[in-house]
């Protein structure tokens, strides 16, 4: 546990970057998430799939609190972050989710310039200077794989792009604040197949330098991208693993009937 | 089989009676409909026609340039013109800032309590209030108190009847706002209010500008109000602190005189303010139009 308080080590062996502990969530008095408990491991993608409703998304915005914007719903146990438990009352949300950004599902650019789309969240929490904004801007869309796209567009808004596009400027705006964990909710769900691919080309990039979790409802892109693979299954955690045993070896039967189709 | 076939076949031909009942009930829909639009347009262009064949002759220049007259002489509308140029800014003015924050205050973070359900019915009161009631008010706290009309209570009285338009506008407009943009934005650390300004209120820009110029129109053809704040001027006037010539009022006045001048005047005055009204109302469905593209 010692490891988890010293959270810049090279990646060789891999420490743990968030321990969630007997985590349960509620909306109102449904419960959707029972008691999970894992380990995601910094600088390595962690995916969670499972069936519609089963809880992969509510335990992703467990992990930067998002849920916190809803009354109603509430978490309880542990999700242990730079030793500290984000869940404590004491939190402070804004600083919280500065660190863990997020990408959603479908792409939601800001009503502003491409520009300022990416200068908007660096803007909450560092002051610079022109040159070293335009610096950010450019490292950001470049981190993203779209600066080549965008570069000499830069003042126009972020709506007038494509789809895949908008997906890719929302992953450079997540990305510019430097954030320790990047949250991914079905990031490709509404792009074609090309936009999908540059996206997880990108997370390859990215888990150099981020830890990140991804939620999708496609099993090979979870296969194809992540280190780990956490099943879920009406707010339970049925298997967690490294993604090639997971997939190749499930040691649940119900793990086995849902990525070989049989089920979901 | 063979038995079927004949049923199935009947019920989709044009001869079977469900379908003839159908289609006239769709034509009969359809009827109604269009009569209900032509009563509704009959009636706007009879008003339209009428204001332009009684209004086109009283306008000349002279209505831009010269000042209202006294019976029989020539004259004018400028100063009513400019009275109501002003006092409607500074209502506008007024009651811009106000409506949006209250808009915003409605639809971002009263979501607990009941200040926010409160308010949003007064306002719902208020949006349905008479006029003249409002014209009656600010003459009880404001005139009666500094003991003579002024342009200034008139823009206050304009101003409590745009409020609620605009806090309407900009609620209705917010709420429309995805949850997913707000998540966004959220979800890189901006606190609250940077996430309303910033981002809701920015991408709803168009919206809540038509609200604005929605209550703006609806406030330049109020008499009533006026007629107990800002009285009337017959001279030119730009003393926020005097009685000041306004259109409607003078239209009023001129309207029920007996002078054949001034009824002349009444109606070209009748012609600007409804085609203003009209313009504004077009520029802002074509800003709408243009933003929601």
């Amino acid at each position: 546990m010692n490891a988890v308080l010293q959270p810049y080590e090279t990646p060789v062996t891999p420490t743990s970057k968030i321990s969630v502990r007997n985590l349960n969530f509620f909306y109102g008095s449904f419960q959707g998430l029972k008691n999970i408990n894992l380990e995601i491991l910094e600088r390595r993608v962690t995916a969670f799939i499972g069936p519609s409703g089963c809880g992969k998304s509510t335990l992703l915005r467990t992990l930067n609190r998002m849920y916190d914007l809803y009354p109603g719903q509430r978490a309880e146990g542990e999700i242990i972050m730079n030793g500290k438990n984000v869940l404590d009352k004491s939190q402070d949300l804004n600083l919280l989710r500065a660190k863990v950004g997020m990408v959603f599902q479908k792409p939601t650019p800001f009503p502003m310039s491409i520009y300022d789309n990416i200068a908007f969240g660096v803007k909450l929490y560092e002051s610079l200077s022109k040159a070293e904004m335009d610096e950010r801007v450019e490292w950001a869309l470049n981190k993203a794989a779209i600066w080549g796209e965008v570069k000499d567009k830069l003042k126009q808004s972020g709506l007038s792009l494509s789809g895949g596009q908008q997906q890719r400027l929302c992953i450079a705006r997540a990305v510019a604040v430097k954030p320790e964990v990047v949250l991914l909710d079905e990031p490709t769900s509404a792009l074609d197949p090309i936009s999908t691919a540059k996206v997880e080309e990108l997370l390859h990039e990215l888990k150099q330098d981020y830890t990140i979790a991804i939620v999708t409802h496609n099993m090979q892109q979870a296969a194809r991208v992540s280190d780990f693979t956490a099943y879920m299954y009406l707010g339970d955690l049925v298997e967690y693993g490294v993604t090639d045993e997971l997939f190749i070896k499930p040691k649940k039967k119900e793990t086995e009937d849902y990525i070989t189709g049989r089920f979901g | 089989m063979s038995m079927q076939s004949p049923t199935v076949a009947s019920s989709a031909s044009p001869t079977s009676t469900l379908y003839r009942k159908r289609v006239f009930t769709n034509r009969l829909a359809l009827f109604l409909s269009l009569a209900a639009m032509a009563s509704g347009m009959i009636f706007l262009l009879w008003i339209l026609t009428t204001l332009v064949i009684k209004g086109i002759g009283g306008l000349n220049l002279a209505v831009f340039t010269q000042m209202t007259p006294s019976p029989g002489s020539p004259g004018g509308l400028l100063n009513a013109i400019f009275g109501s140029v002003v006092m409607v800014t500074i209502g506008t003015l007024i009651a811009t800032p106000i409506g949006i924050l209250a808009g915003i205050y409605l639809a971002e973070f009263g979501k607990t309590g009941w200040v926010a359900p409160t308010t949003r019915f007064v306002n719902d009161i208020l949006l349905s209030a008479p006029s003249i009631i409002i014209g009656l008010f600010v003459y009880t706290i404001y005139v009666a108190r500094v003991q003579h009309f002024s342009a200034f209570a008139g823009a206050i009285a304009l101003a409590i009847i745009a409020i609620p338009v605009i806090v309407r506008t900009t609620e209705t407009m917010l709420i429309l706002v995805p949850a997913s943009l707000r998540e966004a934005a959220a979800a890189l650390g901006a606190p609250e209010w940077k996430v309303v300004s910033y981002v809701a209120l920015r991408a709803v820009r168009s919206g809540v500008i038509t609200g604005i110029l929605l209550a703006v129109a609806r406030i330049s053809g109020e008499t009533a109000p006026l007629l107990f704040t800002a009285l009337n001027n017959q001279f030119w006037s730009s003393d926020l602190n005097a009685p000041m010539a306004n259109l409607p009022v003078v239209i009023f006045q001129f309207a029920m005189s007996p002078f054949e001048n001034w009824v002349e005047l009444a109606w070209a005055g009748a012609m600007l303010i409804t085609f203003s009204v009209l313009a504004i109302n077009i520029i802002t469905r074509v800003i709408f139009r243009q933003r929601s593209n």
